[in-house]
């Protein structure tokens, strides 16, 4: 059953933000802290999961395949929502701090991809 | 007659209008990139270049904030590519990623969000001062700007700082996530953002979740998992540390 995979989704998805939530409730914020983080570990966890009983049919699993699969148009609709006419408008101090701090980033990712022992040609 | 009625479905049915108009920008993106580009550039980074272009009109035509979908008919781009899909379309990309990966690079992962709020609020804080702000609460809350959009009003709100301030913050988050969007798939190959450590790496600095999600993306949707797992905890380190710890920092140097 595809509900079954959507299901599953939606639960990881639901338990992840309950817990980021309390997270940021503990810490003192009122934002969801790391729970898409945790729900991706916990569907992780669940579909390895060994036990026959519990593995999902190669039809619910396109219950999850789907949502992969629109991911990038969501992505595409999100871009779409985003608020870029106060971005350019801001300001020039917004813009070059914003522009500034990704060109750091951007230089910084080569450094410690070799710090972790990994080639980054790979 | 006909466009008011036909206004009216596409309005009444606004998620639905919304699959139908990015199915549509998504295929003439993708034809776009094939003619002109010859496929060089990403069918799909064309669509999220687009789709920022639209929002940018969206938002100079209506005066609102929600770009694009602040124009009635479309709206359910709003509800498509808002947090309740997009984190629950991130979250299925875990489906079949590879354990082993995540906890190869788990710790420079977890590393690489500290540093990535500690250097962006840096740099953004080094911006203010470079721009003639001076007084540390000001300075503090563009930094953590140029953190996130969530990290700077965050920090302002706590600081005490003054709105306009805060609005300066939201806009450098706003800048970056839109850059890490645009820019990820132009640097991609040269940073080495083509494996699952790298990835890690990568969100882990960059921490914008929409910027990460938008950058992946457009570079290689494989990646989308490991980049989206450290930029899920960004905010809130940027949130634990950037009214505390980085604003005394700010403070002891600025006197």
């Amino acid at each position: 059953m595809i509900i079954y995979g959507v299901a599953l989704l939606a639960f990881c998805m639901l338990t992840g933000s309950i817990t980021g939530k309390l997270i940021g409730a503990l810490i003192g914020i009122d934002a969801n802290v790391g729970g898409v983080g945790i729900a991706m570990l916990l569907l992780l966890f669940l579909t390895n999961l060994k036990s026959d009983h519990l593995k999902l049919t190669p039809l619910s699993n396109t219950g999850i395949a789907f949502w992969t699969a629109m991911y990038i148009p969501i992505v595409v609709a999100m871009a779409a929502k985003q608020n870029v006419y106060a971005a350019l408008n801001g300001g020039a101090v917004a813009v070059v701090a914003g522009l500034l701090a990704v060109g750091a980033s951007f230089a910084l990712i080569p450094i410690l991809t070799r710090m972790a022992g990994q080639p980054d040609d790979q | 007659m006909i466009s008011s009625i036909i206004e009216n479905v596409l309005a009444n049915n606004a998620l639905i209008t919304a699959f139908a108009f990015v199915g549509i920008l998504s295929f003439s993106t993708n034809k776009l990139s094939d003619v002109l580009t010859a496929g060089r550039i990403h069918g799909s980074a064309v669509a999220i270049t687009l789709g920022l272009v639209l929002a940018y009109v969206g938002g100079s035509v209506t005066g609102g904030s929600k770009g694009l979908a602040d124009i009635p008919v479309f709206a359910g781009v709003a509800v498509m590519g808002g947090a309740m899909l997009r984190d629950f379309a991130i979250v299925s990309t875990a489906f079949g990623a590879d354990l082993s990966a995540l906890k190869k690079a788990g710790l420079v992962g977890s590393l690489s969000i500290v540093i990535g709020v500690v250097l962006s609020f840096v740099v953004g804080a080094a911006v203010a001062v470079a721009f003639g702000y001076t007084d540390p609460v000001s300075v503090a809350t563009i930094g953590a700007g140029a953190a996130t959009y969530i990290v700077g009003p965050v920090t302002g709100t706590a600081l005490g700082a003054s709105s306009e301030v805060i609005a300066l913050s939201v806009a450098a988050g706003l800048i970056k996530s839109v850059t890490v969007m645009i820019g990820t798939p132009f640097v991609a190959k040269w940073i080495g953002l083509n494996n699952p450590t790298s990835a890690m790496i990568y969100g882990g600095l960059m921490g914008t979740t929409s910027g990460v999600a938008g950058g992946l993306a457009a570079t290689d949707p494989k990646l989308v998992p490991y980049g989206a797992m450290t930029a899920t905890f960004y905010t809130g380190v940027g949130c634990l540390l950037a009214p505390s710890i980085l604003f005394i920092m700010v403070r002891f140097i600025l006197g």
